[in-house]
């Protein structure tokens, strides 16, 4: 695996900083179309996950993708727990299959997401995490290896954020809404982007 | 007392949880062994797999386990805790596609039958039935 532990303590722990910092706008989205909880979840689970920093450093990037994704599940509380949950331990299984690091992102970003359309039984084009999910991943199919790849898909993420607001909530709480839901960003959506945007910018700093 | 289905009650509010389960012990006293969840690892309103995990393991039955849900993270959490049991149990839970409080009075209405799980499912779910 050529991923070093440091590098991927940095980029955990850069993570879940962001997240926490975002559970403001998160809740605020989530109180336009949602049940208002989707910050205060995303921080503690991401809380949790900065308390098993050590832990996690010290494990192999599969290993340890896993415990983020246990630690989720068990600590969020909302269906963000399992959906984010079901995301880290479906890379971290990929990268048990013989898949590496990095040539072999897309594929295993390609895991997690199927695994989290499974999870959540939901497709793109729903108002969800989703909608933001699959079109970093065909950023990562079509750009993967090029030297602009990290800028493309911190782009991609923050136009898809952007797409979801004319959607029509279709799944998750904001259904409930039906066509009130149009006009506002989905709240999953935007914390997905908030943690590849996390990832990208941590990438982006290493020495 | 032959083994009947567990019930398995799983709201985000531990009030709702806890009423339903109330409702479900009036119609059947103890014949049916029923637990409930309600809350996030807080204690606010949400829901939480290791206490779902619990209220499955408390309500086991070899006959198997009915869980009724309110919204969806408790859907969804309920289906992950499913998914975290031992392997001998898991395909012996079901998460029921019911209104909870109906669904949770009907199913242990007949698993106090002596029904299958199957049965306490399909009785639960004609509820939502469109």
């Amino acid at each position: 695996m050529s991923v070093e532990p440091a590098t991927l303590k940095s980029l955990v722990k850069a993570a879940a900083e962001q997240v926490i910092a975002s559970a403001p706008e998160l809740t605020a989205l989530d109180q336009a179309i949602g049940d208002g909880d989707h910050g205060a979840n995303m921080k503690r689970g991401f809380e949790a996950v900065l308390g098993k920093l050590d832990t996690i450093g010290a494990q192999p990037v599969d290993e340890a993708l896993k415990t983020i994704g246990k630690t989720l599940v068990m600590t969020v509380g909302g269906a963000s727990g399992p959906l984010y949950g079901t995301f880290f331990m479906a890379a971290g299984d990929a990268l048990s299959q013989q898949r590496r690091l990095p040539e072999d992102i897309a594929e295993v970003f390609a895991c997690a997401v199927g695994a989290v359309s499974t999870r959540g039984r939901s497709q793109a084009g729903e108002k969800t995490m989703l909608d933001v999910l699959y079109p970093v991943l065909e950023t990562l199919k079509a750009e993967a290896g090029h030297p602009e790849v990290i800028a493309r898909v911190r782009a991609t993420a923050s136009e898809a954020v952007k797409r979801t607001v004319p959607m029509q909530a279709t799944k998750g709480r904001a259904a409930f809404l039906g066509a009130r839901s149009v006009g506002h960003a989905d709240p999953g959506a935007r914390s997905s982007c908030v943690l590849l945007h996390a990832v990208c910018n941590a990438l982006e700093a290493r020495p | 007392m032959n083994d009947t289905v567990g019930i398995v009650i799983v709201s985000h509010s531990k009030d709702i949880a806890k009423g339903t389960a109330d409702m479900v012990r009036q119609m059947v006293g103890s014949e049916v062994k029923v637990a409930f969840c309600g809350g996030n690892p807080d204690g606010g309103l949400g829901t939480n797999v290791s206490l779902i995990i619990d209220a499955i393991n408390n309500a086991w039955s070899p006959k198997g386990v009915a869980i009724l849900v309110d919204l969806g993270g408790a859907e969804t959490n309920s289906e992950m805790a499913v998914e975290m049991l031992e392997p001998d149990r898991r395909n012996l839970v079901v998460v029921c596609n019911a209104p909870i409080v109906e669904g949770a009075v009907m199913a242990a209405t007949e698993a106090a039958g002596g029904s299958s799980l199957d049965e306490v499912r399909a009785v639960a779910e004609e509820l939502s039935a469109s």
